[in-house]
C-alpha cells in the first residue's frame, strides 16, 4: 500500500468527488470530503518524511510503465513540500467550510461544492506530484475547471462574471503551457521532465524551438500565477467567490502555479539556459518589483477588505517571483519558503474574513466599523495575520523577507533590498487601515451585538494564524526544507 | 520560410485569430468561439507534429515500416476533451450570466455594474449624512 | 535559580502577569492593580537580586532560546549596559504603576485593563531589549515595544489619538523596517553573525567607506532614540495619558532607542573601530544639532507636556553624542545619563500629570502661582529640573560631567561647548515653570476651591523619584564601577 502512496494521493480525492455528488446530503458529503482531505494531508506528510530521510526522489511508475514512455510520479523535496502545504490548507479550510457555506449557498447545493473542491484538490495535487510534462497540463485543466466552478458559486451575480473572466484568461494560460510542452516534445521527443532535463543539457546551446518553449511555458504559468500584469483575473475572482473558496484558492492555486514555474525553469530548462541564455531574470525581476509596489499601493485604496487582500496577494506573489529571479540558492529558498508562509497567512486571513461575513454580512470597510470590539477573537486573528504580512519578526512573513533581502545583498543588488523593505511599509499602511476601522471607529447606527464566530470557523482560523507564528520561530521544518529544495533545483549539492 | 512550413503558418494564423477574437469581441459567446479557435490551433500544431514523411497511420500492419507518431494524437485526444469541457463550462456561465444580467455583452454588463456601484455609493453617502445629522 | 534562567524569567514574568491582570479586569480592579504591583515588584526583585550580583561579579550570564534561522538566534546575554537598562526599567515600572493607579482612577479613565496589560507587555519588551544577546533578538523586542505601546498611545480613542497613533507607528515601524532591518541583514551578511561582542564584530568586514552608512541605518532605524529628523513621533505621542508619557519618556520606549544606539556602537561597531575610522563623526554633529534645536523648540512650547517632550529629544541626543564620541569616558557618561535622565524626566512627567489631575491645567502660562498650592509637586519638579539641567547635588550632574570629560578626551571642543550651551537652554525652559509656580501671582487668587495637591498616589511617586535623583548623586560610585565594564568582556 505504501509504495502506491504517490498514486493514491491523486486517486483518493479523484474518486471521492463523484461519490460526493451521489451523496446528496450536505453533512455526509462534508464528512467524506473532510476525511479525504485529512487523509491526503497524512499521505503527503508521509511522502515528505520519506523523501527527506531518503535524500533521493521517490519515483512511481503509473501502471508499471517505465518512463519516458510511461507517466512517472516523482516526489522530491520540492514538490513534497508543496504537497504538504496544499493538503494541509485544504484540510483545515474544509474543516471550516460548512459553517461558512451556510451563508453563501442553499444547503441542497453544498454537496456540489464539496465535489468541486475535491476535484480542484485532485488537480492541484496531480500538478505537483507528476513528473510528466503533459500530465501537468491535464491536471492543470482539472484544477482550473473546478476552480472556475467553485468561484461561480458566490452569492452575487458578479461571481459569474469573475468566474467567466478567470476562465477565459486561465484557458489562454493553460493553452500556452500546452503549446510550450508541444514545442519541447518536438525538440526532444520526450515528455518526462527529468528526461527532458538530461536531453536538453546534453545538447549544449539550445535552439530556437526550446527558446520558444520556455517563453510559452513561462507566459502560460505567469497567467495562472497572476504575475503582474497578467493578474487582472485575480482581484475579481477572490473578491466575489465564496469566502471559503477564496481561502482555499488563495493558498493553493497560485502556489502550485509557482511550483510549476519553478520546476520548469530550474528542473527542465535549467539555470544556465533560462538565466544565462534567455535572461529570464531581466524579465521577471522588474515585473516582480512592480507587482510588489503597484499592487500594494492599489490595496491601500480598496474599500473592500477581500479585494484589499486580493491585491495584497498579487504583491506577495511578486515577492515569490522575485526570489525566483535571483537564480541563487538563497533567493529560491526565499521564494519557496514564502510559498509556504504566504499560503498560511492568506488562508488564515481569508478564513477570518469568512467569519466576519458570516456574522456581519459584509467585508466592506464601512460595514466593519468597530468590529474589533464586537468580534475580538476573529479580528485578533486578523491582526496577527496582518503582522505576518508586514513581516514582523517571529512571524512567518519575516522569514521570507529575511531570505529575500539576504539574496539581494548576496547578488550585490542593493536597490532591490531597499525596495523589498520599502514595499513592506506599504503593507503596514493597508493592514493598519483595517485596524483603525475595526478598533477606532464606532459601530454603525443600530448595529446589533454580534455573536462570536462559530467555533468550527474560529478554530481553523486560529490554527492557521498560530501556524504563522509557530513557523516564524521554529523554521527548521520550513526554511530548512525550502533550502534543500532550492539546492536541489539549482543543482548544488545538498 | 519554405513551403514545408505551411502548417506552422496555419497554426499561427489560427492562434492569432483566436486571441484576437477573445480580446476584441465583447460578446461572451464570441469569446468562447475565439478560445476554441485558439485551442484548435494548438491541437493542429501537435497533430501536424506527429506526421512523419512517408509514414502511414500508426496501426501496426503488414508491409508497412514507417508509421506516423501516435503520441501527439493521443495527447490531443485529452486536449480536445479539455477543450470541450471548458467550452461547456463557459457556455453554462454565459447562460447564467444572461439570466442574471439580461445581456451577454461585456460592455453592457460593465455599465450595469458601474450603475449598481454608483447607486450603492450614493446610498452610503446618504446614510452617512443621515447618521451625521441624526 | 541560575542567573541564566533568571534572564528568561525576567522577560517572562511581566507576560505571565498579564494573565491575572486581564482576568481580574475592571470588575475586580483592586485585585488587578495588586497583580500589576506584585508583578512589577517581583520583576525588580529578580533583576536586582539575581541578575545584578552575577553581573557585578564579572559574569555574563547567557540564555540561548531558539535558532530561528541559521545564524539568527533568539538569545539573552547580560552585560553592564543591559543591566543598567533593565534595572531602570523594572524599578521605574513599580513607581509608574503606583502613579497610574492614582492617575487613572482620579481621571476616571476608560479601558484601564487594556492599559495595564499593554504596560506589562511593553516592560517585557524593554527587558527583552536590555538582555538581548544579538541584534536580531534586540530587533524582535524592539518591534514588540512598538506594537505594545501603540494601544497605549491611542488610549483615548479620539480622532487626535488615532492621528497621533498613525504618526507613532508610521515613523517607528517605518524606520525599523526600512533602516534597522536592512542594517540587521547587512550586518549578518558582512559579519556572519549579529552577536554583541566586546570590541565589535565589524572590524575588517565592512569597508571604511561604508561604515558611516551602516551606522546611519542603525541610528535612524532606532527612531525611538528620536534623533532628528525622525523625532516627530515623540511630540505626537503626548496625546496619551500622562502615565503613558512617563513610560514612553523615561522607562521604556525612548530608553530602548538610545540603548539600541549605544549597544550597537559599542558591541557591534566597537568603540576603537569608531575612534580609528571616525565613522561616527557625522553622528556627533547630528546629535549636537538635535540637542540644540530641540532645546530651542522646548523654550517656545507653552504646553507643559510638549515642552517636556522636546526636552527629552534634546536629552536623548546627549546619550547618542556620548556614544558617537567613541571614547570610554563618553560612553560611560552617555550610559549613566540613561539612568539619570530616566529618574529626572519621570519626575517631571509625574508632576505634569499631577498638575493636570489636581489643577486641570496643561499650559505653563496658566500655571502661575500654582506652586504655592501644590508645594510637594513643585518641589519635586524643581529637583527633577535641576537633575535634567545637570546641577549638583543631583544625579544628572555626574552624567554631564563624564560626557564633558569624554568630549574633552576626544578633542571635540565644539561638543563641549554644545553641552554647556544646552545646559543654559534647559535652564531656560525648565526654571520658568518653577519660578512662575512659586513666585508669580496667580490668575485666580480668590477662587481657592478646586486646586489642591493632587491625590496621594500621584504625589508620592514624583517625590520618590526626586529623592532618587538625589540618592543617585551620592551613590553613583557603584553605578560608575559597573558601567566601566562596558565594552570589556
Amino acid at each position: 500500500m505504501r509504495e502506491h502512496l504517490p498514486a493514491l494521493q491523486i486517486v483518493v480525492p479523484l474518486l471521492a468527488a463523484p461519490v460526493c455528488v451521489l451523496l446528496r446530503g450536505a453533512r455526509p458529503a462534508w464528512v467524506l470530503a473532510l476525511s479525504v482531505t485529512w487523509a491526503a494531508a497524512l499521505m503527503s506528510w508521509d511522502l515528505l518524511a520519506r523523501v527527506l530521510a531518503a535524500g533521493a526522489p521517490i519515483s512511481y511508475h503509473v501502471g508499471g510503465w517505465a518512463p519516458p514512455y510511461g507517466i512517472e510520479l516523482r516526489v522530491d523535496a520540492v514538490n513534497a513540500f508543496v504537497l504538504v502545504i496544499v493538503t494541509a490548507i485544504s484540510a483545515v479550510v474544509m474543516t471550516a467550510a460548512p459553517r461558512s457555506l451556510e451563508q453563501e449557498m442553499p444547503r441542497e447545493r453544498h454537496y456540489l461544492f464539496y465535489a468541486a473542491y475535491l476535484l480542484c484538490m485532485t488537480g492541484l495535487l496531480g500538478m505537483t506530484i507528476t513528473g510528466d510534462a503533459f500530465n501537468v497540463f491535464v491536471f492543470l485543466e482539472i484544477s482550473s475547471l473546478s476552480s472556475y466552478a467553485l468561484i461561480s458559486m458566490g452569492r452575487t451575480r458578479r461571481a459569474l462574471t469573475s468566474a467567466y473572466q478567470y476562465l477565459v484568461l486561465g484557458t489562454l494560460g493553460g493553452t500556452f503551457i500546452l503549446l510550450g510542452i508541444g514545442l519541447l516534445y518536438m525538440a526532444t521527443g520526450s515528455l518526462n521532465m527529468a528526461n527532458l532535463y538530461e536531453i536538453l543539457h546534453e545538447r549544449g546551446e539550445a535552439n530556437r524551438t526550446v527558446e520558444a518553449a520556455l517563453a510559452f511555458i513561462v507566459l502560460g504559468t505567469s497567467i495562472k500565477l497572476a504575475v503582474f500584469p497578467l493578474h487582472i483575473w485575480l482581484p475579481n475572482a477572490y473578491t466575489f467567490a465564496p469566502a471559503v473558496v477564496t481561502a482555499f484558492l488563495a493558498a493553493t492555486a497560485t502556489k502550485v502555479a509557482y511550483y510549476v514555474l519553478v520546476r520548469f525553469v530550474f528542473g527542465v530548462f535549467g539555470v544556465g539556459f533560462a538565466f544565462g541564455q534567455m535572461h529570464l531574470d531581466a524579465v521577471l525581476m522588474p515585473l516582480a518589483l512592480i507587482a510588489m509596489f503597484v499592487a500594494s499601493t492599489v490595496a491601500i485604496f480598496q474599500r473592500d477588505v477581500k479585494r484589499m487582500l486580493a491585491y495584497s496577494s498579487v504583491a506577495q506573489i511578486g515577492y515569490m517571483v522575485l526570489g525566483l529571479s535571483f537564480a541563487s540558492v538563497t533567493g529560491l529558498t526565499g521564494g519557496i519558503v514564502h510559498l509556504f508562509n504566504h499560503a498560511l497567512m492568506k488562508s488564515g486571513l481569508f478564513l477570518a474574513l469568512a467569519a466576519v461575513v458570516l456574522r456581519a454580512g459584509s467585508t466592506h470597510l464601512d460595514d466593519l466599523r468597530g468590529i474589533g470590539r464586537r468580534m475580538p477573537l476573529t479580528m485578533g486573528a486578523f491582526v496577527l495575520g496582518g503582522l505576518s504580512l508586514i513581516g514582523v519578526p517571529l512571524t512567518a512573513g519575516f522569514v521570507s523577507k529575511w531570505y529575500l533581502v539576504l539574496a539581494a545583498l548576496e547578488g550585490g543588488l542593493w536597490p532591490v533590498a531597499v525596495m523589498i523593505l520599502l514595499s513592506s511599509l506599504l503593507a503596514v499602511v493597508y493592514v493598519w487601515r483595517v485596524v483603525e476601522v475595526a478598533y477606532f471607529q464606532d459601530p454603525p447606527e443600530g448595529a446589533t451585538k454580534l455573536e462570536r464566530a462559530p467555533l468550527g470557523l474560529l478554530l481553523p482560523t486560529w490554527v492557521l494564524v498560530g501556524a504563522t507564528v509557530y513557523f516564524g520561530v521554529f523554521t527548521d521544518q520550513t526554511a530548512a526544507v525550502a533550502a534543500r529544495a532550492a539546492r536541489l533545483l539549482m543543482g548544488v549539492a545538498p | 520560410m519554405s513551403a514545408g512550413h505551411y502548417q506552422y503558418w496555419i497554426v499561427i494564423v489560427l492562434m492569432m485569430t483566436g486571441i484576437y477574437v477573445v480580446i476584441a469581441k465583447g460578446n461572451m459567446v464570441k469569446k468562447v468561439i475565439g478560445l476554441n479557435v485558439f485551442q484548435v490551433s494548438v491541437i493542429m500544431f501537435y497533430v501536424s507534429m506527429g506526421k512523419v514523411e512517408g509514414g502511414t497511420a500508426p496501426i501496426v500492419a503488414e508491409g508497412y515500416e514507417v508509421y506516423s507518431n501516435p503520441v501527439p494524437h493521443v495527447l490531443m485526444l485529452t486536449a480536445i476533451v479539455v477543450g470541450v469541457a471548458t467550452t461547456a463550462l463557459a457556455l453554462s456561465f454565459v447562460v447564467r450570466i444572461k439570466e442574471a444580467y439580461g445581456t451577454i455583452e461585456e460592455d453592457e454588463i460593465r455599465a450595469v455594474e458601474r450603475a449598481a456601484d454608483e447607486e450603492a455609493e450614493a446610498e452610503e453617502a446618504a446614510q452617512a449624512g443621515a447618521e451625521a445629522a441624526g | 535559580m541560575s542567573p541564566a534562567g533568571a534572564l528568561g524569567l525576567c522577560v517572562l514574568l511581566p507576560l505571565i502577569g498579564v494573565i491575572p491582570i486581564a482576568l481580574f479586569g475592571q470588575r475586580r480592579r483592586n485585585l488587578r492593580e495588586a497583580a500589576s504591583l506584585v508583578t512589577a515588584i517581583s520583576s525588580f526583585a529578580l533583576v536586582a537580586g539575581v541578575v545584578l550580583p552575577a553581573v557585578n561579579a564579572g559574569g555574563r550570564p547567557r540564555l540561548s532560546l531558539v535558532d530561528v534561522l541559521p545564524g539568527l538566534e533568539l538569545a539573552f546575554e547580560v552585560e553592564p549596559l543591559g543591566m543598567l537598562f533593565a534595572l531602570v526599567a523594572s524599578c521605574l515600572w513599580i513607581v509608574t504603576t503606583i502613579y497610574s493607579i492614582g492617575y487613572m482612577r482620579a481621571h476616571h479613565e476608560e479601558h484601564q485593563t487594556r492599559f495595564y496589560v499593554c504596560f506589562a507587555v511593553a516592560i517585557a519588551g524593554a527587558i527583552g531589549v536590555a538582555f538581548a544577546a544579538n541584534v536580531f533578538t534586540l530587533f524582535v523586542f524592539y518591534e514588540a515595544i512598538t506594537l505594545s505601546t501603540y494601544p497605549l498611545v491611542t488610549h483615548h480613542g479620539t480622532p487626535e489619538a488615532k492621528r497621533a497613533g498613525r504618526v507613532y507607528i508610521g515613523i517607528l515601524m517605518g524606520t525599523s523596517i526600512a533602516f534597522l532591518l536592512l542594517a540587521l541583514v547587512w550586518t549578518h551578511f558582512a559579519a556572519g553573525t549579529t552577536e554583541f561582542t566586546p570590541g565589535g564584530i565589524l572590524a575588517g568586514k565592512v569597508s571604511e567607506a561604508r561604515l558611516p552608512w551602516l551606522l546611519a541605518l542603525y541610528v535612524f532605524g532606532a527612531a525611538k532614540a528620536a534623533v532628528m529628523p525622525f523625532h516627530r513621533w515623540l511630540p505626537a505621542a503626548m496625546v496619551a495619558p500622562t502615565p503613558v508619557s512617563a513610560l514612553l519618556h523615561a522607562v521604556a520606549v525612548v530608553k530602548a532607542g538610545v540603548f539600541t544606539v549605544m549597544k550597537v556602537l559599542v558591541y557591534v561597531f566597537g568603540t576603537d573601530l569608531l575612534a580609528t575610522t571616525g565613522a561616527s563623526d557625522w553622528l556627533c554633529w547630528v546629535a549636537a544639532a538635535t540637542v540644540l534645536i530641540a532645546s530651542c523648540v522646548a523654550i517656545t512650547k507653552d504646553n507643559l507636556k510638549a515642552r517636556l517632550a522636546y526636552s527629552t529629544i534634546s536629552q536623548l541626543s546627549y546619550i547618542v553624542l556620548g556614544a558617537a564620541l567613541a571614547t570610554r569616558t563618553a560612553v560611560l557618561g552617555g550610559s549613566l545619563h540613561i539612568a539619570m535622565h530616566a529618574f529626572g524626566k519621570i519626575t517631571l512627567f509625574f508632576c505634569a500629570g499631577a498638575i493636570l489631575v489636581g489643577a486641570h491645567k496643561q499650559d505653563v502660562s496658566e500655571m502661575d502661582g500654582l506652586g504655592r498650592r501644590m508645594p510637594l509637586t513643585y518641589l519635586a519638579f524643581l529637583v527633577g529640573s535641576l537633575s535634567v539641567i545637570g546641577l549638583p547635588p543631583l544625579g544628572g550632574s555626574w552624567s554631564k560631567w563624564y560626557l564633558a570629560l569624554g568630549a574633552a578626551e576626544a578633542g571635540q571642543k565644539v561638543m563641549l561647548a554644545v553641552l554647556m550651551v544646552s545646559s543654559l537652554l534647559s535652564i531656560g525652559y525648565l526654571m520658568p515653570v518653577v519660578g512662575r509656580g512659586f513666585f508669580a501671582p496667580s490668575a485666580d487668587e480668590g477662587s481657592a476651591g478646586g486646586v489642591r495637591e493632587a491625590p496621594l498616589l500621584c504625589v508620592l511617586p514624583p517625590v520618590f523619584t526626586a529623592l532618587g535623583c538625589i540618592v543617585l548623586f551620592f551613590c553613583s560610585e557603584g553605578l560608575v564601577e559597573m558601567l566601566s565594564g562596558i565594552g570589556r568582556p
